[in-house]
């Protein structure tokens, strides 16, 4: 088997599972489609050092590793459709291409809220995915005086509040219909800490509400919340989640409810060739349960493209890598007024049994989060050193023991 | 093979240390420490060290 890989999607998980197919010795044709223009560039700090200025937008580019060189880039080209079995894909404008194998990374869309009011590019309200969103962004905080509602109190939606702060925007506002910022992913304890950290820093706080509507006329210039009341506002930034780019997978048999399923080496659909990469794959979680999960933190990219990208170089090289089910320690950061929190593991299955396992919750603090008495998580929230802080406890997650995978429960 | 660390970018995440604990390391402030010069017998360490640096300021120079 000679055929090109495809590799569609060029962000992160893209260019890993490209550059990994080289290392582990592929030394065919690779072509990776993407829809945005820019080769893959590093989208954490577009929500941290670069919404403030502090990093230039051009220094988030990638350096793909010397022997990826080769590596042939479709950029401004979306995938529209795909025939697995058949081994070819169809791109937006209609030309097709044959491959051998293929690796999905399409990655997540910020989902939008429906609600009416004004809406499009000029309308004031964004969205904070790519490059292009944080550069429109960034213009928008500059303006003075401006009001910021930022709808939604997760990952990105404290770090835009952050971001704005320190690029000296005054008015900020974050609503979430949750009682508490980042309370699914850091439970009650941490993220009261981080309520107090906000408000210290002048973020004002609508919780337990949602957005009803957008008041203006072609521009935003206030937000409606569900019990009547109107925020006024200039600039709205939707951090509601978001959505796995799955719509060109249709049609192949797979399971889409999520993401794309995989089984335990990261295959879709029981397919020897297809195997899916990053934020899109829902794979069998081995190390919480076995439950297929999608996990959207910075360190599946790589992760999961290092582990995919081994195991069909050795498929096309007609061997088995051997490589046990992907059973991934995932880990999260987020930087906020100055504070880190640094996560392992996965704190979200452990909110209901959280434990302070360093320092005090006043001051910098590692937190322990358990399921069924057993730790699966710590979340460290301070100053310099909190990473460390944390670190000190990831050994401990990797001791669990992993589940069986769905094959092996087979008979 | 010569290890670079841009001191400005890096912000010691440690994600380096577990990928290649024999070249990096944090120190007890936290703070990371690394060997500027590393055997060629732990370049894949330093490459998937490189890989998971969040703020991708690990370079390799041959």
């Amino acid at each position: 088997m000679a055929g090109p890989v495809l590799v569609v999607g060029a962000s992160l998980g893209g260019l890993r599972a490209a550059e990994q197919l080289r290392a582990a010795g592929w030394r065919g044709p690779v072509s990776v489609v993407g829809d945005e223009p820019h080769m893959p560039y590093n989208r954490p700090p577009l929500s941290k050092e670069a919404l403030v200025g502090a990093a230039p937008f051009a220094s988030l580019a990638f350096t793909p590793r010397s022997h990826a060189a080769d590596v042939r880039w479709l950029l401004g080209h979306r995938v529209a459709a795909v025939r697995l079995r058949d081994g070819v894909a169809v791109l937006d404008d209609g030309a097709e291409l044959g491959f051998a194998a293929l690796v999905a990374a399409t990655g997540l869309r910020p989902r939008r809220l429906r609600c009416p009011g004004p809406a499009g590019p000029a309308s004031g309200r964004h969205v904070l995915r790519t490059l292009t969103d944080a550069r429109a962004l960034r213009a928008e905080l500059l303006r003075p005086g401006i009001r910021l509602v930022v709808v939604g109190a997760g990952f990105i939606g404290c770090e835009v509040a952050s971001a704005a702060v320190r690029s000296g925007v005054r008015e900020v506002v974050v609503v979430d219909p949750e009682p508490l910022p980042m309370l699914r992913p850091l439970g009650e304890l941490l993220a009261r800490a981080l309520l107090r950290l906000h408000r210290a820093h002048g973020v004002r706080f609508r919780l337990g509400e949602g957005v009803a509507a957008f008041e203006g006329d072609g521009r935003v210039t206030g937000v409606v919340l569900d019990g009547g009341q109107v925020l006024a506002a200039d600039v709205v930034v939707e951090c509601v989640g978001a959505v796995p780019n799955t719509e060109w997978l249709a049609h192949n048999g797979l399971d889409l409810s999520d993401g794309v399923l995989t089984d335990g080496q990261l295959r879709m659909g029981g397919l020897p060739d297809a195997y899916a990469v990053g934020d899109v794959a829902r794979f069998p979680d081995l190390r919480h349960g076995g439950l297929p999960r999608r996990v959207e933190h910075w360190s599946m990219p790589g992760d999961s493209a290092r582990h995919a990208g081994r195991a069909l170089a050795a498929r096309l090289a007609g061997t088995d890598a051997g490589l046990a089910p992907f059973a991934p320690l995932p880990s999260f950061w987020s930087d906020q007024h100055g504070i880190r929190i640094q996560a392992f593991g996965a704190p979200e299955l452990g909110t209901g049994d959280v434990r302070v396992l360093d320092g005090d919750i006043d001051g910098d603090v590692v937190a322990g989060y358990h399921a069924g008495g057993r730790l699966v998580g710590v979340v460290a929230l301070g100053g310099p050193g909190t990473a460390a802080a944390a670190a000190r406890h990831r050994a401990r997650l990797l001791r669990l023991p992993l589940s069986p995978s769905p094959e092996e429960h087979r008979p | 093979m010569r290890v670079v660390v841009d001191k400005n970018s890096c912000q010691d995440h440690g994600q380096c240390v577990f990928a290649a604990p024999g070249v990096f390391r944090l120190d007890d402030q936290g703070h990371l420490e690394h060997l500027t010069d590393a055997d060629e017998a732990v370049r894949e360490e330093v490459e998937d060290a490189a890989d998971v640096c969040p703020m991708q300021a690990i370079r390799i120079e041959d």
